[in-house]
């Protein structure tokens, strides 16, 4: 979708922002939603450009920096800290040797954390885009996101 | 009328699994709900975390429309109702229901002060009502049952069921829906099955980061509202994280802090710098340079963010410290006075050490070890650098002989160098 | 007026019912300590200072925003609540920058004040850096170091001037008011005017300081020193030294300049009264043209600015006639220049404003009559009143001294400019005579004399009906171009002054500046005009010599050339970054 049919899918109403910013970060391969993008939407509507930017940088889910292809959100639930998710996000940091809130050189992955991701009963867990994987072990991260990449490499 | 699926609780996902499983329920709750309130317009808002619920809701809605359950003139009467889809992006404050409206208005999730109440001035200032996922799963069941059924389960006070996520460091996790009232210890050891490999439970964490630790002494406690907040804990959405003896309560209780400053709006004094000065003194303590005068100013500050911060979840992010510090006082002792943890956890008062009598000099945890730390060669005894060790626990892991020993607070005789075996012996 | 009933402190009251706990306590003789509050600008509760203790509460109450019920039992001061005012605030100062010796607020400044208040001897907590840098590029100057995140900026910058210039970001520990991304104040629609420095209770927001830039040219022997004051100065600057809102000082502001060293004061009333002859003959002609109404007031570069950027189809409307302060300087460069034979660029010419977007609107080139600006620095109120201070001047005790010649006379017309509706009254002085070739008998326009955001009148002159309207806030302002555009209001002429009350609230003023102080500054400048025995601009003697000697007339090919501007249609958001000076 580009702006304008994102646009066209949803009324200049104050109360669609958060649905507009969903659609064009989804649909943009930044997966980011830059300046000019937020002017775009501010103008639609008939926000100030300050007002657009206090909400894309208040949630967590939205950015303004370029995110690579694959999101990472890894889960920092009680839960999952129990079950030992603060040194799979360590291992996940040295293998793809980016911090939390970096994406990787070849724009793949972008790391980032999730205060829960609802999937209690598999921790420690992550969500990769839209996908959630559970019962995470070092092994597992590793062959996920081998997978990833020679999907991407296959494609 | 406003449904909040907006189950950001850390440790709770019955709601997920009920949008997930029957989003049927949820609508038809709503449907019922509008009908008896004469609302018109109904919003699920629900967390962008959430695909797969948000996917079926979508559909649910789309299918109800379809059978005349949604629109103008259901079933051919004179009521009209719709409900709507709003996402979330990622913002655990915005469970709260002025944030949530905020941020249906397209605003930041800020909290606003209360009254007025969104009964009174809620969504674009209309009236409005909220309520969340598991109260609009139960209303068809009332209605079709009976009140008086409903309410013969449960306490006096709390009536009815309520479905919990039992999970952490418990044999069987997942959802269970008990009648209110029913004791800890039956959720944990009956329901649970206990602590996994043998350990003990020491605790559960209930409500989420609102909530409190209660400890195994007190697991005679009923499970409902009144009992709960006497514990200094809350019901909350129904998170239960079951601890067990590896576990700080002193870590716990500055991990749940740090989610709190992570997640705090930055609206209010008290919220903002007050989580973030609690949790700057928990780190120094879980450091071990914490002192006496930390333990009585955390305390302090804990109970005046609780009187004074603007919004319902500012006000209960210190009661995982007050709980912690009412149950777990002689923890946070040990790490003051002692420097020492108790559970092992916190890095800075641990050490690593390779017990000379298990040894056997097979050179692994030497091969495995990151930085280096650890001498030896095969058949002597292996010995760990204690200024070069960072403590990631790879040798204990890579051991095969139970040979390294994780110490807070004490030591064991090790030789200057490595020797070979039978010498040690 | 209905009331209820109320404990405080064990005492029985009865007080306004809707009133809040905090106004029912001061009329019971107890001033509970706010910080963020600030009435009609920041209700939002987030300091948490002002808490008191409700009987049957759970939690403390903020007084500023809870309303009193009937039968409530307020305490106000107890252990819990001195305990938490102190915590709060200890809070607030861990995060804050704490260099009060060299702030520029130090003395004036409500943290200051309130920790004194809650007796705050000690700060238990750890120190929060700051996450953000300074901003010191534009005529407002931000330090996040010092903000307290009380809002005030942003209620007045969104809800008052509807210029949305400042955004709350981020969240948490990091949150961010200022500039949205990592942009300078300059890359916003900022206006330059200053409200938020106004309203800021700590050092947070500041103007540029420029006394140095003057200091240094005072004693820079091959610069000539000249400096003009604005209409305002006069009816303010005292109360720096301790004298009541209002004391007209005009005499003192003399002397004190002459004392620092400067070779000429001159009025910016003077030229205010230039001002009011060249606009006044552009709307004779637009009015007969009937051509580009209505047409509008151009002496507030927030205001001018603001149009440029929200409203540029009304560029046109606009009065192409420089500002007061842009005409005295062109006048120094040119007229004065020539009759004491010093060449401009020698000539260092100095305003005394009380905006700080005069300061900006002396940057701007299109302005400047070579490559050089014809007000070299712009200084406010409260840094006028600091050189007084550093120059160890007693400001109290001056006596009076006259203005130089030949541009420090002025009429009543050019006074009352400092005043919200006072360059529309003074205008229509002028333009009436002229227009009609009668003298105008009734001058004072009552209907004007008020503080409403937005005056319309009728104004016949000669039989035809002249509807004027008069905006104070850029809001304001908003809402008539809104209605203009709409085609709801048909005007002739428009006067917009971006502050609060005019030039008197503007944004270089004292802190605080509130409504009360206004109306006394008003009073003060109406009395000057009462004074004055010319009261139309176009009777001034030293106008009258100024065009026979040089400008021929108003709107002649020299006049143009010198005393008018044109305006450039800005795009919002347009990057400029770090501005030259």
């Amino acid at each position: 979708m580009s702006v304008t049919e994102v646009f066209n899918k949803y009324e200049p109403k104050k109360e669609n922002l958060l649905l507009i910013l969903h659609d064009i970060q989804d649909s943009i391969g930044s997966r980011s939603i830059d300046e000019t993008t937020l002017k775009k939407v501010a103008e639609y509507l008939d926000m100030s450009l300050s007002q657009v930017y206090g909400v894309v940088s208040f949630y967590t889910m939205y950015s303004t920096k370029p995110r690579g292809k694959y999101i990472i959100r890894i889960c920092q639930s009680p839960t999952c800290h129990l079950m030992g998710s603060k040194s799979l996000l360590e291992h996940l940091k040295e293998t793809l040797k980016i911090d939390v809130n970096e994406t990787t050189s070849d724009k793949m992955f972008t790391l980032e954390t999730s205060s829960c991701l609802g999937v209690c009963s598999e921790a420690p867990a992550m969500m990769i885009n839209d996908t959630v994987y559970g019962n995470l072990t070092e092994e597992k991260v590793n062959s996920v996101l081998e997978k990833l990449r020679s999907n991407h490499e296959n494609n | 009328m406003i449904c909040n699926a907006d189950e950001g609780d850390p440790g709770a996902y019955m709601n997920r699994n009920e949008m997930e499983s029957d989003p049927h329920m949820v609508i038809e709750g709503m449907i019922i709900g509008a009908y008896a309130i004469g609302a018109n317009e109904g919003y699920i808002y629900i967390r962008a975390e959430y695909p797969l619920a948000i996917e079926r809701l979508d559909r649910a809605i789309s299918d109800a429309r379809a059978y005349g359950l949604l629109g103008n003139n259901i079933l051919g009467t004179d009521f009209s109702f719709d409900i709507h889809i709003a996402r979330g992006a990622g913002a655990f404050v915005c469970g709260e229901e002025t944030a949530l409206i905020a941020s249906m208005e397209g605003n930041t999730g800020r909290p606003r002060k209360r009254p007025p109440f969104p009964s009174q001035k809620g969504l674009w200032g209309k009236p409005t009502n909220i309520n969340n996922v598991e109260t609009w799963c139960n209303v068809a069941s009332i209605i079709k049952n009976g009140a008086d059924w409903f309410t013969r389960i449960g306490t006096e006070k709390s009536k009815g069921t309520k479905v919990f996520s039992l999970v952490g460091k418990v044999k069987r996790t997942g959802l269970v829906e008990v009648p209110l009232g029913t004791p800890v210890k039956t959720i944990v050891y009956d329901i649970g099955g206990g602590a996994t490999d043998n350990k003990k439970v020491k605790a559960v964490q209930t409500g989420g980061p609102s909530g409190g630790c209660i400890p195994d002494s007190l697991f005679d406690t009923q499970v409902d509202y009144e009992h709960l907040a006497d514990a200094g804990s809350i019901m909350g959405s129904g998170g239960i994280v079951v601890m067990d003896e590896d576990t700080c309560m002193v870590d716990t209780a500055k991990y749940f802090l740090e989610f709190a400053v992570e997640e705090s709006c930055g609206k209010c004094t008290p919220c903002r710098e007050g989580t973030y000065q609690m949790h700057r003194i928990l780190e120094k303590i879980t450091e071990g340079k914490g002192t006496n005068e930390d333990i009585v100013l955390l305390e302090k500050l804990a109970n005046i963010i609780k009187l004074t911060a603007l919004c319902r979840l500012g006000q209960t992010a210190p009661n995982p410290v007050l709980t912690t510090l009412r149950y777990f006082k002689d923890e946070y002792l040990a790490h003051v006075e002692d420097k020492r943890c108790p559970a092992r956890v916190c890095r800075s008062l641990i050490n690593y050490y390779i017990d000379p009598a298990a040894c056997r000099g097979c050179t692994i945890c030497s091969r495995n070890c990151p930085v280096e730390a650890i001498d030896g060669k095969p058949g002597y005894i292996h010995i760990i650098d204690q200024n070069k060790c960072i403590k990631c626990g790879t040798c204990m892991e890579v051991c095969n002989f139970s040979a390294i020993v994780k110490l807070s607070g004490e030591s064991i005789d090790t030789p200057f160098a490595p020797i070979p075996i039978n010498k040690g012996r | 007026m209905s009331t209820v009933c109320i404990k405080i402190d064990g005492k029985n009251f009865t007080v306004e019912k809707g009133s809040t706990i905090l106004n029912a306590c001061k009329s019971a003789g107890i001033n509970i300590p706010t910080l963020c509050y600030l009435k009609d600008v920041s209700e939002e509760g987030v300091c948490g200072v002002c808490v008191v203790e409700v009987k049957g509460a759970k939690t403390l109450q903020r007084s500023c925003i809870t309303e009193v019920k009937d039968g409530m039992e307020i305490f106000t001061n107890t252990p819990t609540v001195r305990e938490a005012r102190k915590m709060n605030l200890e809070l607030a100062l861990a995060h804050h920058n704490i260099e009060c010796p060299t702030c520029e607020r130090d003395g004036n400044c409500e943290l200051q004040d309130i920790a004194d208040r809650v007796n705050v001897k000690t700060v238990h907590f750890a120190d929060v850096p700051s996450f953000y840098e300074k901003d010191v590029y534009s005529p407002v100057i931000r330090d996040p170091s010092k903000c307290i995140f009380c809002e005030r900026c942003i209620s007045v910058c969104d809800n008052i001037q509807s210029v949305s210039a400042l955004a709350i970001s981020q969240r948490g520990i990091r949150t961010y008011i200022g500039a949205p991304f990592t942009h300078l104040l300059t890359d916003t629609p900022c206006v330059n005017c200053g409200q938020c420095i106004m309203n800021c209770p700590t050092g947070a927001l500041t103007e540029r300081d420029d006394t140095n830039k003057v200091w240094d040219a005072l004693s820079d022997p091959d610069k000539y020193v000249v400096v003009s004051t604005a209409p305002s100065i006069r009816a303010s600057v005292g109360e720096i030294f301790g004298l009541p809102a209002g004391t007209f000082v005009r005499g003192k502001v003399a002397t004190a300049l002459k004392m620092m060293g400067f070779k000429k004061v001159f009025d910016t009333n003077f030229s205010a009264d230039l001002t009011i002859l060249e606009e006044t003959h552009e709307l004779i002609e637009r009015i007969k043209k009937e051509e580009n109404l209505p047409i509008m007031t151009s002496c507030c570069p927030a205001w001018i600015k603001f149009l440029e950027e929200y409203y540029p189809e009304f560029i046109q409307n606009v009065s192409s006639a420089k500002s007061p302060q842009g005409m005295m300087g062109a006048i120094v460069k040119s007229y004065f220049s020539q009759q004491i034979s010093i060449s401009p660029d020698k000539i260092f010419h100095v305003s005394i404003m009380p905006c700080t977007a005069k300061k900006s609107e002396a940057e701007r080139r299109e302005t400047w009559l070579r490559d050089f600006p014809d007000v070299d620095a712009v200084i406010t109120t409260r840094e006028f009143g600091r050189m007084i201070k550093q120059g160890g001047i007693d400001f109290v005790n001056l006596p009076d001294s006259e203005y130089d010649n030949p541009l420090g006379n002025y009429s009543g017309a050019g006074t009352i400019f400092g005043v919200t509706g006072g360059v529309m009254e003074a205008a229509l002085r002028t333009a009436y005579d002229l227009f009609t070739g009668k003298e105008l008998k009734n001058i004072e326009f009552k209907p004007l004399r008020n503080f409403e955001g937005i005056r319309v009148a009728d104004v016949e002159i000669d039989g035809l009906n002249v509807r004027i309207a008069v905006a104070n806030t850029l809001g304001k302002a908003r809402e008539l171009l809104e209605a203009i555009k709409s085609g709801k209001e048909r005007i002739h002429f428009m006067e917009v002054m971006a502050c609060p009350g005019g030039c008197i609230g503007e944004g270089g003023q004292l802190i605080p500046t509130n409504s009360d102080i206004i109306s006394k500054r008003a009073q003060a400048l109406y009395s000057d005009d009462e004074r004055s025995k010319v009261r139309k601009s176009y009777q001034n003697p030293q106008i009258n010599e100024l065009y026979k000697n040089f400008l021929e007339k108003p709107g002649s090919e020299i006049a143009h050339k010198l005393l008018h501007t044109h305006y450039i249609k800005r795009h919002l958001w347009e990057k400029i970054g770090k501005s030259d000076f």
